[in-house]
């Protein structure tokens, strides 16, 4: 029996198809066999080795991923060990914690992740920002793309922080889960994504 | 942490910004009470304005950027960004906004127009900028100004569809066309459509604006919500749609919803029942030339 590998990109809004074709270029590079699909109903997750949260509105992607039923299913995958990377929105919809902003939109946040975030710890548009990071799972600094980005303020002992800007941390990883607060599906670096693949690959 | 070392106003960032509202609904909002309906249904961003395009349209007269007081309330209710329009060519409104902290400014073809020759230049903005476009020349020369992302004119506060389907279509009819092109071929199509050769070039090979693409004026029901998904529309903008419906609440979160299920007739079926009347609206034909809002800009 062929055991073919499906890597799922939520899809219900956001930078949807940057994902899709990172992860695309990613496993041709690494010359891996894996389908990508993108996932905007029940019934996918459950099938997937790997989940990505992508960026979007978090106050949207929360609601909607509860009314299509697709919340329950990243839980449980998370649960079962399955590798899942949120960026930007996909870190505050897998954290466990939210600021008051999160709470007054009374999110549903996943916890999957022992992490309190803030929404928009880096301001609004007109705040928003490139860098280069030094992120610990890489050897050289990495351009992080910062849209109205969050940032994880406070972790539990399980989580590993991966990076920091100031006193935020914006690279974090607990398991099999990993977020970041920026958003590497807008440049042409893949190392992130191949970081989640070498996950998805050896579990 | 090093500020210095910090980038901001980048393409990248600025064009970033609009891809993350990708597969959304953006909504027309006139008070902190709308907007935090429009969040709770699940829009992805509000667009802050004085009044609906329905009532700027009923009520004529210069039509001008909203008052900042409302912009400043909208901006302290809602999580999700919020955009606001300003005049075509008004580049202090736009300066205006942009101080308050609006995330996205629409220079909009809706509002009066401050220069008859000259758009706003938005490179010399932070802030991303979206613009109406009715071709693809117009496109390419607002993306050329600088513009983040493009929507359809359609013609707004109609509650008619008609337009922005025919806009949707041209555009894309026109990119379609550019496929198999050789560079001189371009050249000549860049010439007849008045946009840099550069852009002409750069969406040949894309077969896609080089920006996100939006569908704009008219949009009233979650089936024409869904219809400008099925013509490819990256997300949509809804104006006096869900306001001037008879019950907004309904009318917010099936749109957001239809939008989500655009290519599932069953599930779109279940989504439009009950959600009441729609706006009333006027037929785009019924509308003189002169007084079309998609007549605005250059």
């Amino acid at each position: 029996m062929v055991f073919f590998m499906k890597i799922g990109v939520i899809a219900i809004q956001g930078a949807v198809s940057e994902h899709v074709d990172a992860l695309r270029r990613a496993l041709k590079e690494r010359g891996a066999d894996a389908e990508v699909v993108a996932i905007k109903h029940k019934g996918v997750v459950p099938e997937c080795g790997g989940i990505v949260i992508p960026g979007g509105e978090s106050t949207t992607l929360c609601r909607l991923l509860a009314r299509e039923g697709i919340a329950e299913e990243i839980k449980d995958a998370a649960a079962r060990g399955v590798p899942i990377l949120g960026t930007c929105a996909g870190l505050i919809v897998i954290a466990k914690e939210g600021d008051e902003q999160v709470e007054k939109t009374s999110q549903e946040l996943l916890g999957i992740m022992d992490t309190k975030v803030n929404r928009n710890a880096f301001g609004r548009q007109r705040d928003s920002f490139e860098a280069e990071l030094e992120v610990e799972i890489l050897g050289s600094p990495f351009t992080g793309v910062f849209i109205r980005a969050p940032g994880i303020v406070n972790c539990g002992p399980g989580v590993r922080v991966l990076s920091r800007l100031d006193d935020l941390i914006i690279a974090a990883e607990q398991g099999n889960v990993l977020a970041l607060a920026f958003h590497p599906e807008l440049t042409d670096d893949l190392r992130i994504h191949q970081y989640f693949l070498d996950k998805v690959f050896n579990c | 942490m090093d500020f210095e070392k910090l980038r901001h106003g980048t393409e990248l960032i600025k064009r970033g910004f609009a891809r993350m509202q990708k597969g959304g609904v953006i909504m027309d909002v006139t008070t902190p009470e709308q907007a935090r309906i429009a969040e709770e249904a699940g829009a992805v961003a509000v667009m802050a304005l004085q009044a609906v395009p329905a009532d700027i349209r009923k009520a004529g007269g210069v039509a001008r950027m909203a008052d900042p007081e409302i912009v400043q309330q909208i901006i302290d209710t809602v999580t999700i960004p919020v955009m606001a329009k300003a005049r075509i060519g008004h580049f202090v409104e736009a300066e205006i906004l942009e101080a308050l902290g609006v995330d996205m400014v629409d220079e909009s073809e809706v509002l009066t127009p401050a220069d008859p020759y000259f758009h706003i230049d938005k490179t010399q903005f932070t802030v991303p900028f979206v613009c109406g476009a009715r071709n693809l020349g117009e496109a390419l020369r607002r993306i050329n100004e600088g513009a983040a992302m493009i929507r359809t004119k359609g013609e707004a506060g109609t509650g008619d569809v008609s337009q922005a389907v025919k806009h949707m279509k041209q555009i894309q009819g026109e990119i379609r066309a550019l496929a198999g092109k050789t560079k001189e071929e371009l050249i000549m199509v860049s010439r007849d459509i008045e946009a840099p050769i550069e852009l002409v070039v750069e969406t040949s090979k894309m077969q896609r604006l080089p920006v996100v693409n939006f569908a704009a004026g008219g949009v009233a029901t979650p089936a024409d919500a869904a219809l400008m998904m099925r013509l490819g529309a990256d997300g949509v903008f809804v104006g006096s749609g869900i306001f001037k419906a008879e019950n907004p609440e309904k009318m917010a979160r099936a749109v957001v919803e239809a939008v989500n299920n655009f290519d599932n007739p069953a599930k779109l079926a279940e989504i439009s029942k009950g959600v009441g009347a729609g706006m009333k609206g006027i037929s785009a034909s019924m509308i003189p030339v002169e007084e079309a809002l998609q007549e605005r800009g250059w």
